[in-house]
């Protein structure tokens, strides 16, 4: 489960503590506690030295928890959080420890970049921002994320006010929503968010209101095609940027790249592959000392991305190619769902090795997107069955193997892939076929969810509407209130229905995710 | 900077020499404004702060002069003047301010009235990286009766065949029907690619362009093509589906090729390519996105070049290039701005009867017992007593003695309408005197002057 365990001195404390984090619901000595704890802590605010020093022993332990809260001040719609399931739970807390969590999250940041730059500054500086810095209580509650708390009006008022001063328009959710889902974005195709910002924009370069754009009308779709794309928008942007004077590279460009991301999220919510992208390249960007020159640190900019690129989606595909290979046979019949690019690729890779197999496409409204695949697949020369997901347990009897992509891994080992793939695991699970699901590492991500529910993306309602036959029965869908249209585009797959998780350091079993994650964040 | 918008003013209206012998086209007054206040205006609302006007000298002082022109466009106006001759094509005029340009272009024409949402066309422009995206509308019947038309003119006389793909947004084909004397012709290739296309000839071209910088660079080292609408988009279009732009590889064929396409001296050939071209191949072969199924091919069939058009029925779309549309445009170019329709500074008495259709201009002195109605009333007009305007457009400084009753006409600027005339579907020229009680009915009534010009 949830891996986020802070081990810490203090027992009583860190009970609670324990329990926070993983949400289970104080007991009402625990919440007494903490009141007077928090009583205490007010009183102790001029030991600042012994709590600071305690701190920043606590903070290389603290580090290793999901360090969410640290990003999502930074970007907080740009990297996912773990939106822990219970939300009645979390939301007494914030406001109790806000000024606990805000120091804490202070000293902490203070000490890591006193980590980085190895002076003897971050410590001063640490004890100097920690004023009520409880010593502790480790104050790491969750905020949730913005895009799943649509249906609270404070947090839509922070975020208009947030992109109000960011100069980015708001796009407004469109159509009724259905009532389970209705704390998430729905926005329609017909309404893009180019219609609110100037025609030669200023604000936003034009690269990323290309790329804006295309996200949103669907023109790139896919998890490692938005990546890419994003890369090399975020390239263009690098290579048109210029220092304003008495400004460091390393602390403006992060900051004109913030609205960007707003804006790209505005037009379509952000994938965990593009979050991971954006995480790396703020990281690079600040990373460049302040001494180097412009042009220098560009060109270094520019090729960090390029190997980024080719490192985790070039390499890596080439990689789980090879290790997906050995699984392939002889006269197997491999079963796909939709349009993976990862999975295309190992398929017509394994067809070039001369492996002899044939292809069962599974495909499902309203995107279609199974026929892409298939004329991919067929255009290499495999021979493919087309089927919609309604045939899926009858065609199973024929599938030796079920090969599937994945949008995101989470941390507790859940898939998250596009809407249907849950389906055809459970299916595949009931007639023992094995199911395979090829993710590269860049797509791990820390969150953890264990349904569809909690946070998902809701795309447009209008792509349900078909015309048949010249008649369109759904064409006034909005004026019946009691009709509501639901598309949603990922589910989570449980790991008992996965088998094996193919990435780019090896087959690993599904709930060797949060290994896997551990092991990157020690490299950084 | 995403795109530079560039006004071509330098339009001579051929096709309404009655009324520009005198006033330059891009200054004609429409609803009180004139007429490049329009696209000026379009441009402004949606958020451009400069445009490059091309035009010529005589319209550069008049806009200096021009009330409407420098209170209401806040736009930073570069202004380039060409000579008048009338020899420069649009695409001449665009190779000679090529060095202005540093970024992809919109062009629009002065003669371009409309309420689109420019965000539409310029988002094909943008989401599929087009080399050009232009703008068609339905055309409408012009209903208004034209002064000095003799007969039932109304055939369209050459016709624009356009062909769309499904979607209705890619351009697949355009020619003229004075280029098709053996007939519709198309590729074979075309057909492969495109099975489906919807072939449309109610359309008029609204001539507002997103070009690609790319293609003005080609245009510099072209100097064969000197129209924009009548060379530059053909060829464009025709490109789409060349082999050269899609083959980078086979050089070698270039040359048959460019024999083939029959294009003259067009030697440079088009280059469509981007910065980190691989990376934006690559996101685009990992994206599962087509734009057509049915066939074996990657999404735009691996084409570089491609060509989008947004067609609009509903909206307002105008080109004042002939009397009728000028007719139609005062019709209801008004309703494009909340101005009121009386102007301030008009002096309007009480007995007068005016229509709610109607525009009285600035400075205007309007007598007792008048009627106006559906009618464009100029600045600084005079119009006397018992005069009856129904329908009509009559243009600035003009004089209207008493008794006048003026109908379906167009009466240009500085005019004298002498007491008691009656004047019924004429226009009349500019400067011109009708002498009182006359009677004139769908005449066209012009200075010598000008039944000189040829």
């Amino acid at each position: 489960m949830a891996d986020s365990g802070v081990t810490d001195g203090a027992v009583g404390k860190d009970g609670i503590q324990q329990a926070k984090i993983e949400g289970k619901e104080l007991t009402k000595e625990e919440k007494q506690r903490l009141r007077k704890e928090k009583k205490q802590q007010k009183k102790n605010k001029e030991k600042n030295d012994e709590n600071a020093s305690k701190e920043s022993e606590e903070k290389p332990v603290s580090a290793a928890a999901p360090t969410p809260t640290q990003p999502s001040q930074k970007a907080p719609s740009a990297v996912p959080t773990p939106a822990s399931l219970p939300v009645p739970v979390s939301e007494p807390q914030p406001a109790k420890s806000k000024a606990d969590m805000k120091a804490g999250r202070r000293a902490r940041q203070e000490s890591e970049r006193a980590s980085k730059k190895k002076g003897d500054a971050g410590q001063p500086a640490a004890t100097g921002k920690a004023k009520a810095a409880p010593s502790e209580l480790q104050p790491v509650v969750k905020r949730l994320p913005e895009h799943v708390q649509v249906d609270n009006p404070d947090v839509l008022k922070k975020l208009a006010k947030k992109l109000e001063k960011q100069q980015i328009p708001l796009r407004l959710d469109y159509g009724h929503k259905v009532s389970l889902f209705s704390h998430l974005h729905q926005y329609s195709r017909r309404a893009p968010l180019t219609q609110q910002i100037g025609i030669p924009s200023t604000v936003i370069h034009p690269a990323i209101v290309r790329l804006g754009l295309q996200y949103s009308q669907g023109i790139v779709a896919g998890s490692n095609a938005r990546s890419v794309a994003l890369l090399h928008a975020f390239k263009q942007v690098i290579r048109d940027y210029t220092t304003p004077p008495n400004e460091e590279l390393s602390r403006d460009l992060v900051n004109k790249l913030k609205p960007y991301i707003s804006f790209l999220n505005q037009c379509r919510p952000l994938s965990a592959s593009m979050g991971n992208a954006i995480k790396y390249i703020k990281k690079e960007i600040s990373n460049i000392p302040s001494q180097c020159r412009e042009e220098e640190a560009k060109s270094k900019l520019l090729s960090c991305i390029e190997r980024y690129i080719d490192e985790n989606i070039i390499l890596a595909a080439k990689a789980i190619a090879k290790s997906s290979i050995e699984k392939i046979s002889d006269g197997d019949v491999i079963l796909v769902y939709g349009c993976s690019s990862l999975v295309n690729h190992i398929l017509c890779e394994a067809f070039e090795k001369k492996r002899k197999f044939r292809v069962i496409v599974v495909d499902s409204r309203p995107r279609l997107e199974g026929r892409e695949a298939l004329r991919r697949l067929v255009q290499r020369g495999i021979s493919c069955t087309y089927v919609l997901i309604s045939a899926v347990s009858y065609i199973l009897p024929e599938v030796s193997k079920v090969f599937l992509g994945a949008h995101a891994l989470l941390a507790n080992g859940y898939v998250m892939s596009r809407v249907g793939t849950s389906q055809i695991a459970l299916v595949a699970k009931a007639f023992n076929v094995p199911v395979l699901v090829c993710c590269e590492t860049y797509k791990f991500c820390e969150r953890v969810q264990t349904d569809s529910f909690v946070s998902n993306e809701l795309d447009d309602p209008d792509d349900l509407i078909v015309t048949r036959k010249g008649r369109t029965q759904l064409e006034h869908w909005q004026e019946v209130p009691s009709l509501g249209l639901l598309n949603l585009v990922y589910d989570v797959t449980p790991p008992d229905f996965v088998d094996l998780v193919i990435t780019d350091l090896g087959m690993i079993p599904c709930t060797s995710v949060p290994v896997v994650l551990r092991v990157k964040n020690v490299d950084q | 900077m995403e795109l530079q918008a560039v006004l071509m003013a330098a339009g001579g209206g051929s096709r309404m020499t009655d009324l520009t012998y005198n006033t330059p086209k891009p200054m004609l007054p429409v609803g009180n404004k004139p007429l490049m206040w329009y696209p000026l205006n379009l441009l402004e609302r949606v958020g451009f702060e400069e445009v490059i006007v091309i035009t010529t000298k005589e319209v550069q002082k008049m806009m200096s002069t021009d009330p409407k022109m420098k209170p209401d466009v806040k736009m930073k106006l570069d202004v380039v003047c060409i000579q008048e001759d009338g020899d420069m094509g649009t695409a001449d005029a665009l190779r000679h301010i090529h060095s202005k340009i540093k970024t992809d272009v919109l062009v629009v024409s002065c003669d371009l009235i409309t309420d689109v949402a420019l965000h539409e066309v310029v988002d094909l422009f943008r989401a599929h990286n087009a080399t050009l995206a232009m703008l068609m509308s339905k055309a409408h019947e012009f209903t208004e009766t034209v002064p000095g038309q003799k007969g039932k003119k109304k055939t369209a006389e050459q016709r624009d065949f356009v062909g769309v793909d499904e979607s209705g947004e890619r351009l697949l084909f355009m020619a003229n029907e004075a280029d098709l004397e053996d007939g519709l012709s198309i590729r074979k290739s075309i057909m492969r690619k495109h099975p489906r296309m919807h072939i449309k000839t109610g359309l008029v071209d609204a001539h507002l362009y997103c070009l690609k910088k790319a293609v003005l660079d080609f245009l510099a080292d072209n100097k064969s093509i000197s129209s924009i609408r009548g060379e530059l988009v053909p060829y464009l279009v025709r490109k789409q589906f060349s082999k050269t732009i899609n083959c980078p590889n086979i050089k070698d064929d270039a040359d048959d090729q460019n024999l083939k396409m029959n294009d003259g001296s067009t030697n440079q050939e088009l280059v469509i390519s981007s910065r980190d071209e691989p990376l934006l191949q690559l996101a685009q072969e990992r994206s599962c996105w087509n734009d057509h199924r049915g066939d074996m091919s990657e999404a735009y069939h691996g084409g570089k070049l491609r060509c989008y058009v947004h067609i609009m029925d509903k909206a307002l779309c105008y080109r004042v290039n002939t009397l009728a549309a000028y007719i139609d445009a005062n019709r209801l170019a008004p309703k494009l701005f909340e101005e009121p329709a009386v102007h301030s500074t008009a002096v309007i008495s009480e007995r007068c009867q005016m229509g709610s259709d109607s525009i009285i201009g600035a400075m205007c002195q309007v007598a007792d017992k008048t009627s106006i109605k559906r009618s464009t009333i100029g600045n600084s007009t005079t119009i006397k007593e018992k005069v009856k305007v129904t329908n009509s457009i009559i243009m600035h400084g003009v004089t209207i003695e008493e008794g006048c009753n003026i109908q379906g006409s167009v009466v240009c600027s500085n005019a004298f309408i002498g007491r008691g005339a009656d004047l019924k579907y004429c226009l009349v020229g500019n400067g011109q005197r009708i002498e009182p009680e006359a009677e004139r009915t769908n005449e066209v009534i012009v200075g010598t002057d000008q039944l000189m010009e040829i």
